[in-house]
């Protein structure tokens, strides 16, 4: 299964693919700051549904998750959020979020909402390779692309990952956890090699991403580079006024890329 | 009775639920255990360490005094307590400590609640020259301010962990990231029957030799196994690790005591049995106290050692099918026991095995004579002296 409106991400040049926690600081200024994100060339947009315990980030978004739950934002009001931004915004939307987050919601029900409310594809950090089954049989009824990751670390696995994946594949750039990086010094050319050898679908790099230097870097690597760290930095300073900051992170990103 | 199946799973609980950076790190671990786990030359380094360094096997001692005046089942303690560092922890961070020796890394990190495991894992790191970082919550440091400084003195270095609720569950989270960032030379010396395949699964093995040795010790003393065996629960190794060599003597009642905190039908609680739901969380489909939206759940507990919001994989399994049972005990029972022991026995517990003890005083009342309860003392109580006299009214600090 592919999901087509993925695909259109990666048709027009290098994707540029923000992340930005729904609810953080409030669901009105996540509104704002996916508006202003497309507004200004992102091709795609990763919309976090916060976790208490998100595992595989760092400070940076753990503290976004935080702020958003204390907020009281919750599942439910972040598929009213996406109905909403759906009014005006055609790009592809994923979700990323933990494997409690939609386990416990009901695995169909979250599924059925997402093709409702038109999101494409979900990114899952805690689901490896082996636990895939999870969630896969309602990914494919609903339309949802289960988006794969593929680590530093991944070696063997890599060609396995890439097989069957499906919508995109997040190529993380470095070993630990989300967050900006002075330097990225994996291999990654050689990731992408054996991907290539394995999958016509896009690859876009991701972890570490913060500056224009390293996204072009990245992204001519690969299909994309995905930023996630550095644009909650900017909201985390800006608060409810960062949608116009956002924007212009965004622009300079996406020029820097194509 | 099928325990558990060969993919790491538990009934329907277990599986591999981590970032793909950290599969092939676990891969590799299993691979590990599967060639080191029936090598004789291993086993018998072990059971040297297990003998010569933490004086096992722990005693099963009559608790005559305790028998008596609850006037019911006679009553065995099981003492984890004498084990070198004072807890059953020593147990699986030996077996894990040589294993991690073995696949050539040269780092251990661990997490720790109370600091019993952190301990542990410092001194195995110690003695077999291993680098050592161990994660507690900030709240436990200072809970058990006494332990990290032991921690310290054995050489580790002690990471006090800010995020979330700052205790157990956020140090779990923390030390998979730190093993997220670092992965060649470092092993991560998990310290319950928790986490991702095959974690639940190496522990309980490790800590699987409590019921060996109670078994045989019953057999010896009694002629006959014993009629329930009970322990607490937090992640729940001390509890698999008595209940293990059991779970096919079916007339044998396997109980955990979770901790209840200020009750089970209050929100200060970290009974997961009681209170939780399947979820999955920290590698591992299981049971947790979490909200309608899957958030974990901020549990509490008196006990550093029981303040987890989940329970592992093969306890889910055994409560599933009713090979277990799991009781909610709260600090105030707790408290009460550990007082209790102390002044009836002369041994002051741990106050997560505390726990323990508090549902036994129960069960043993309602039991007749001819009957045999096996508690085990999964450690001793002299770090929580402090906290007890605090929970008391009394203002000592250590």
């Amino acid at each position: 299964m592919n999901n087509s409106n993925i695909a259109k991400a990666f048709e027009n040049k290098k994707a540029f693919i923000p992340f930005i926690t729904c609810g953080d600081p409030d669901l009105d200024t996540t509104k704002k700051c996916v508006i202003a994100a497309v507004e200004n060339g992102a091709d795609l947009i990763e919309l976090g549904i916060p976790f208490s315990d998100p595992t595989a980030e760092g400070p940076v978004i753990q503290e976004a998750n935080e702020r958003a739950l204390k907020g009281g934002v919750t599942t439910d009001k972040i598929f009213d959020l996406v109905k909403e931004i759906r009014r005006t915004v055609t790009i592809p939307l994923v979700f990323m979020t933990y494997a409690n987050v939609v386990f416990s919601y009901g695995t169909e029900k979250f599924m059925s909402n997402c093709k409702k409310v038109g999101i494409d594809g979900i990114i899952i950090p805690d689901l490896p390779f082996e636990e895939k089954n999870e969630f896969l049989p309602e990914c494919e009824k609903y339309n949802v692309a289960l988006i794969s990751l593929i680590a530093p670390t991944s070696e063997d696995r890599v060609a396995m990952i890439a097989k069957e994946a499906q919508g995109f594949l997040y190529i993380v750039s470095s070993l630990g956890v989300t967050g900006t990086r002075s330097e990225i010094t994996t291999d990654l050319g050689s990731i992408i090699d054996v991907v290539r050898q394995n999958t016509d679908i896009p690859c876009a790099i991701g972890f570490g991403i913060s500056t224009p230097e390293q996204g072009k870097k990245m992204a001519a690597l690969s299909d994309g580079a995905i930023v996630g760290s550095a644009i909650i930095k900017i909201i985390a300073k800006y608060k409810e006024k960062s949608p116009q900051y956002v924007g212009k992170f965004v622009k300079k990103m996406k020029d820097s890329i194509e | 009775m099928k325990k558990h199946n060969n993919d790491g799973r538990f009934g329907i609980h277990g599986g591999q639920y981590i970032p793909e950076t950290l599969m092939n790190a676990v891969l590799e671990l299993e691979e590990a255990y599967e060639k080191y786990k029936n090598d004789p030359e291993f086993n018998q380094e072990l059971t040297e360490l297990f003998n010569e360094y933490a004086g096992r096997p722990s005693r099963l001692y009559y608790a005559k005094k305790m028998t008596e005046d609850l006037g019911g089942a006679k009553i065995y303690l099981k003492r984890e307590d004498l084990n070198h560092t004072g807890a059953h922890k020593i147990n699986n961070v030996l077996g894990q400590a040589l294993l991690a020796k073995k696949m050539g890394k040269t780092r251990l990190i661990a997490e720790t609640g109370a600091g019993q495991h952190g301990v542990a894992t410092a001194t195995a790191a110690a003695l077999m020259g291993m680098e050592c970082v161990v994660f507690m919550g900030e709240e436990d440091t200072k809970r058990q301010a006494l332990n990290v400084y032991r921690m310290k003195l054995l050489g580790a270095e002690v990471v006090p962990v800010t995020t979330g609720t700052s205790t157990l569950k956020d140090a779990v989270s923390e030390a998979m990231r730190e093993w997220t960032r670092r992965i060649s030379d470092t092993h991560y010396c998990l310290g319950s029957v928790m986490g991702p395949h095959p974690f639940p699964t190496i522990v309980r093995d490790f800590q699987a030799v409590i019921s060996k040795e109670i078994k045989e010790q019953i057999l010896e003393k009694e002629g006959r196994l014993p009629d329930a065996v009970v322990a607490c629960v937090g992640g729940g190794s001390n509890a698999i690790g008595s209940f293990y060599h059991f779970i096919d003597d079916e007339d044998v009642r396997l109980i955990g005591c979770e901790a209840a905190g200020r009750g089970a039908d209050t929100f200060e609680t970290a009974a997961t049995i009681s209170t939780g739901k399947l979820g999955i969380f920290h590698g591992m489909k299981s049971y947790f106290c979490q909200d309608e939206f899957g958030q974990i759940a901020p549990v509490y507990s008196i006990s550093a050692g029981l303040d987890y919001p989940g329970i592992g994989p093969e306890h889910a399994h055994l409560h599933d099918i009713g090979r277990a049972e799991y009781v909610p005990v709260t600090d105030e029972e707790a408290v009460e026991a550990f007082e209790y022991l102390s002044k009836t026995e002369g041994i002051i517990p741990a106050i997560e095995s505390a726990h323990a003890v508090a549902y036994a005083k129960k069960l043993a009342k309602e039991m007749d004579k001819d009957k045999i309860i096996v508690i085990t003392i999964s450690g001793r109580g002299d770090k929580d002296c402090a906290a007890i006299a605090r929970y008391r009214g009394e203002n000592i600090y250590e």
